[in-house]
């Protein structure tokens, strides 16, 4: 399975921690840290995974893809095949880039909720479940329109006015 | 008003910060970490108030700001757990997803007390009905995988039953089965539930989403059963896929799935052979291909032309130039092969080479590993002076690297692969030289243990040893401390091969040895000690030789006496100061020399040196003493007999040669008869529990202070004491100290090292030697040997831990238990195991179960064979005993192979439950009587 999705920027900044196996605060700090250490340490040009025993326990690996600003990372075990898990990141990028409309790290920045919509419609509990950026981006469209139509005709200004008529 | 009470205000709710706002917040005082802490727990007092509100909006936006915070600035929020539960009833979408989001990245599965209040939402939120939009139910079903606990798992696994068993359409049924996966692995309990309608979900009719889903979840939990046989019987479904799909995930997946069953079932390996080899040749993606080579060097290296095959395709991976990636598994691919393929990492070897080049950290690791498993005898020399050469120029780390592989794989199974000793002490040396150098330790280590094992390799050690010693260069490299204190011992402990004697005195005591830690200077203060001395005894042997063979000619008489030497002094004799003989002023010199540059150690702070140092001093002082020594006639110094007695003195406190020990050696002391060592000590309470003095103290003072005054005093107790003492010296006089007088009078401790002691333990010390003796006897030096004699006691490291992995696979066996009898349909369940047949009958179609006569006895040719793997495998196969005639059918009949194999599956599941009922009379002999495994594909 996977056990953890990880977006962050090449300062070390996370802009995206999804971990499939809780993690405390302090370790999925302490985790980040540690990806953040081996990934800054490593040329372009080089392969794309990394043997991660060392920070996320016996068998796991990491890949990951350098794009502009970001690093893109998953960590998976033996059950998952690694040439797969690095087309899934670039289903995930290329997800990003047709919802966003030329994604950059600013989107991710201020779109917290959308992108767990994303990785969700993605990944579900460590598993692949689609891998068509075109069904997931219908999905989470669909998502997004149920959330503005209920938000919008039920509740917001309701409250609002029940406020000011008190 | 607003700031002091917890209760949020009006203001804050009208003018509440969005997460945006929060957001652009920490942004602008992103420059300073102080600045941002501030801004963050500005933040966090604002959304402590604000998540009290009764207004639901607000409470959303609070938590979703804190779920930003804690998941991407490491806060904990576990005190908002109840705040989130309370949205999730909301009638409002947006709010129960946020909570959802909230506990998914939050709640942890054990510690979440709390999940049990959300177990009616959860329900309400996954029951069908038009209200509940995947939009509502996916985050619910998130939570439920990645946050439940077993009891939860267990409460709602029947409510993911609608949508995992209903429509096919139903857009939610991946995200079903994925949590379905997970609840089995915290419950394993709810298998009889979902296990089916997972299984149901492999079927032709459903959805290719659900396939895949259903096949991860499956290739999850095949890999992590210990025993994954109980997956056996779905073995026909995968295949199909195998054959069928065009989905490469699904057929990652399946391969996975094979690989970890194939080992179990020979005839199912060779059913998988065709399809795999068909996509490796095929496939255009290169995560198939390698999944498919991996598959074929883990589960099916008995069949060569697959693995040729694969081969083949690792080394157009590994020709890829352009592709890191590849030629990075293309190595891994080659390090999964068993020795018995190695002439295919030896075709690669080339490119293998060129990886130590490339600058590719990974590619170059893999690349020693695969060259560290080439090595042979044969050419461990070309390889290793190679790396080594490699190692002097490339980065610290991967030199270090190469170096520890190095030591490492020579250094294995006592230096196995080494057959030129003096070539590998030299390698040593030329490793310690290198700049980057770490690895002092492991080198100190073998160049001592090939001092202690190897005597051939001595000349040639102390030759490095002196190299190094030599080097001023190399005192200052703190990580070179430990291999000169190697080289300092060896030189002093091997001294006779030594070339030339006063130079390495010289060495030993440069200037720059000040450089060196007080330990290790301790050692080379020793290695002078043992140098002197051995001079001192070679000097005076010297003459002494002179004086026996009194011939005109001296060079002759000292060649003469050479024969007469032992094997080991013979080469020394005429090696020391090229074939010249020791004059009594060159030693002189040498004393002279030691004097003044010991010295002022002899008051140095740190006791080991002074010691040592006053001890070469003392030595010097004994030697000068002598009545003779100042006289020019060197003859005349044997005359004394002072200088006999110092010579064999000397001679025998250096002559035992030091050994390497065997771990072992401990175990393999006999114990004595009459030494219970399992014996209870809370015995001694029993004997001493009557006094109030603690027993220590009683003792001691017995012993120590029996004096005449004190016993006046209180004569009583001690009486009383040394009588119980006497008592229990009686009873357990093994504990004691052996004293041979009357304790009463023993009035002061035991010298360390008393030779009574020794008397004592006379026989253990017997057995020892007797143990080395045998230990070594048998391994005598051959002469006619290529390879020096390596001394090498055995050294089995005892039991594995058998015990500890027992437990963990009794854990893992759970679920596998339980599956199985879902699957196999035994035991608890009969009821679920007669739906899912009975139900497999209808949805395919097949006509009766009356084909038992298709049923054919085993074929006697691979009687032997399943015979041997069938003892391997659990005995609870043994209940299929029925077995179809293999079918040695082309992919034509497939079709007809596959409907017969379903009877068999089916109709061995009857036979299994009949046979689970005729078990309570059948004897335990049952195993033996010529199992049979039901061939799952044929």
């Amino acid at each position: 399975m996977i056990r953890a999705v990880i977006v962050m920027n090449t300062q070390g900044k996370p802009r995206l921690l999804k971990f499939y196996e809780f993690q405390p605060p302090e370790k999925q700090h302490e985790l980040t840290r540690s990806v953040f250490a081996v990934l800054s340490g490593r040329p372009d040009n080089v392969s794309n995974f990394v043997e991660a025993d060392a920070i996320f326990g016996p068998g796991t690996r990491l890949v990951y893809k350098h794009l502009a600003t970001l690093y893109f990372v998953f960590v998976f075990d033996s059950c998952e095949n690694e040439l797969a898990m690095l087309d899934l990141i670039q289903v995930l990028v290329e997800t990003l880039d047709r919802c966003f409309k030329n994604v950059c790290e600013l989107d991710i920045v201020f779109n917290f909720n959308k992108m767990h919509t994303i990785l969700d419609e993605i990944i579900f509990g460590g598993q692949v479940l689609e891998t068509s950026s075109e069904r997931v981006l219908k999905a989470v469209e669909e998502i997004s329109r149920l959330e503005k139509s209920s938000s919008s005709v039920s509740f917001v200004p309701k409250s609002v006015s029940g406020r000011f008529g008190r | 008003m607003a700031a002091t009470s917890s209760a949020p205000s009006l203001v804050d709710t009208l003018f509440q910060r969005s997460l945006d706002d929060l957001i652009r917040s920490l942004r602008s005082s992103s420059s300073s970490s102080v600045l941002e802490a501030a801004a963050i727990t500005r933040a966090l007092d604002e959304i402590r108030r604000e998540i009290r509100s009764p207004d639901l909006d607000t409470k959303a936006v609070a938590l979703q700001k804190l779920t930003y915070l804690a998941s991407l600035h490491h806060l904990d929020m576990s005190w908002a757990a109840f705040h989130a539960l309370e949205l999730l009833p909301s009638p409002s979408l947006p709010h129960p997803r946020v909570a959802y989001l909230a506990a998914s990245l939050s709640f942890h599965p054990s510690s979440t007390d709390l999940l049990p209040l959300a177990t009616h939402q959860l329900r309400k939120h996954l029951a069908p009905s038009p209200a509940n939009t995947p939009a509502l139910v996916a985050p619910a079903l998130h939570v439920l995988a990645l946050a439940s606990s077993a009891d939860l798992a267990c409460h709602l696994a029947p409510d993911l039953l609608p949508i995992l068993s209903g429509q096919s359409s139903n857009p939610l049924r991946p995200k079903a089965i994925a949590t379905a996966l997970r609840a089995l692995a915290v419950c394993p309990d709810a298998a009889p539930v979902l296990f089916k309608p997972l299984v149901d979900c492999l079927s032709l009719s459903s959805e290719p989403s659900a396939v895949s889903a259903a096949v991860s979840a499956f290739c999850e939990l095949a890999l992590a059963a210990p025993d994954p046989s109980p997956y056996l019987p779905l073995a026909p479904e995968f295949y199909r896929l195998l054959v069928d799909s065009r989905n490469n995930w699904v057929l990652i997946k399946v391969l996975k799935i094979f690989a970890r069953l194939a080992p179990l079932e020979r005839r199912l390996a060779v059913r998988i052979l065709d399809p795999v080899c068909q996509l490796l040749r095929r496939s255009p993606a290169k995560s198939v291909v390698f999944e498919c080579i991996r598959t074929v060097l883990s589960s099916l290296s008995d069949h060569d032309s697959a693995v040729r095959l694969a081969v083949d395709k690792i080394k157009e991976f590994l020709a890829s130039d352009d592709d890191p990636n590849l030629r990075y598994l293309g190595l891994q691919a080659l390090a999964m092969l068993g020795p018995a393929y190695l002439w295919a990492v030896d075709e690669s070897r080339e490119v293998v080479i060129r990886s130590l080049n490339d600058t590719d950290t990974n590619i170059r690791h893999q690349a020693l590993c695969l060259i560290m498993g080439m090595l042979r005898e044969s050419n461990v020399v070309e390889i290793c002076n190679l790396l080594i050469k490699y190692a002097m120029k490339s980065d610290p780390d991967f030199a270090n690297e190469i170096l520890d592989a190095v030591l490492a794989t020579c250094g294995r199974n006592v230096y196995e692969l080494i057959v030129d000793f003096d070539w590998y002490v030299s390698l040593l040396g030329e490793m310690a030289r290198n700049p980057h150098c770490a690895k002092g330790d492991e080198i100190e280590r073998q160049l001592v243990d090939i001092g202690l094992r190897v005597r051939d390799a001595r000349p040639e050690l102390v030759r490095v040893a002196r190299d190094l010693l030599i080097d001023p260069a190399l005192l200052g490299n703190p990580f070179l401390c430990r291999v000169l204190s190697a080289a300092a011992w060896v030189s002093g402990e091997y001294v006779e091969s030594s070339r030339n004697l006063l130079e390495l005195v010289e060495a030993l005591l440069q200037p720059r040895t000040n450089l060196l830690s007080l330990l290790v200077r301790a050692v080379y203060i020793q290695a002078v000690f043992k140098v002197v001395t051995f001079s001192f005894i070679f000097f005076i042997k010297q003459i002494q030789a002179f004086d026996t063979k009194s011939s005109a000619d001296r060079n002759a008489a000292f060649e003469n006496e050479n024969d007469v030497a032992t094997a080991d002094k013979a080469v020394i004799f005429d090696s020391i100061d090229n074939n010249e003989t020791f004059k009594h002023e060159s030693l002189s010199h040498l004393l002279d020399f030691v004097e003044t540059t010991v010295g002022p150690l002899s008051e140095c702070d740190n006791v080991e040196i002074q010691e040592r140092a006053r001890n070469v001093l003392g030595l010097i002082h004994i030697i000068r003493e002598t009545q003779y020594w100042d006289i020019v006639a060197e003859h005349e110094l044997t005359r004394d007999k002072k200088i006999s007695e110092i010579v064999e003195l000397m001679e025998a406190a250096f002559s035992e040669e030091l050994g390497p020990v065997s771990t072992n050696a401990q175990k393999r002391v006999t114990v004595p008869e009459d030494l219970i060592l399992n014996e209870n000590l809370s015995d001694l309470a029993e004997v001493l529990g009557d006094i109030d003095v603690t027993p220590c103290t009683s003792i001691s003072f017995s012993l120590r202070c029996h004096h005449p005054t004190e016993t006046k005093e209180d004569s009583a107790p001690v009486i009383e004491a040394s009588s119980l003492l006497a008592e229990h010296r009686k009873r357990h006089g093994l504990y004691y100290l052996p004293t041979e007088k009357d304790e009463v009078e023993s009035n002061d401790y035991p010298l360390a090292n008393e030779p009574l002691l020794a008397v004592s333990h006379v026989d253990d010390a017997k057995d020892i030697v007797k143990l080395t003796a045998q230990s070594f006897i048998p391994r005598k030096e051959k002469p006619m040997k290529p390879r020096p004699v390596v001394i090498r006691l055995d050294e089995g490291d005892g039991d594995s831990s058998s015990g500890l992995t027992m437990v963990k696979e009794f854990k893992d066996d759970l679920l596998s238990g339980a599956i199985r009898n879902v699957l196999l349909g035994n035991e608890s369940k009969p009821s679920s195991s007669c739906d899912m047949s009975s139900d497999r009958t209808s949805r395919r179609g097949e006509t009766d179960a009356s084909n038992n006569n298709e049923l054919f006895s085993q074929p006697k040719e691979s009687n032997a064979l399943d015979g041997r793997e069938h003892r391997k495998s659990s005995s609870r196969k043994s209940r299929h005993h029925t077995r179809h005639k293999e079918k040695n059918g082309s992919l034509g009949n497939e079709d007809i192979e596959e409907t017969s194999h379903r009877h068999s599956t089916r109709s061995s599941r009857h036979q299994g439950r009949h046979k689970h009922r005729e078990r309570g009379d059948a004897p335990p002999d049952v195993v033996s009587q010529e199992p049979v495994i039901q061939d799952f594909l044929l």
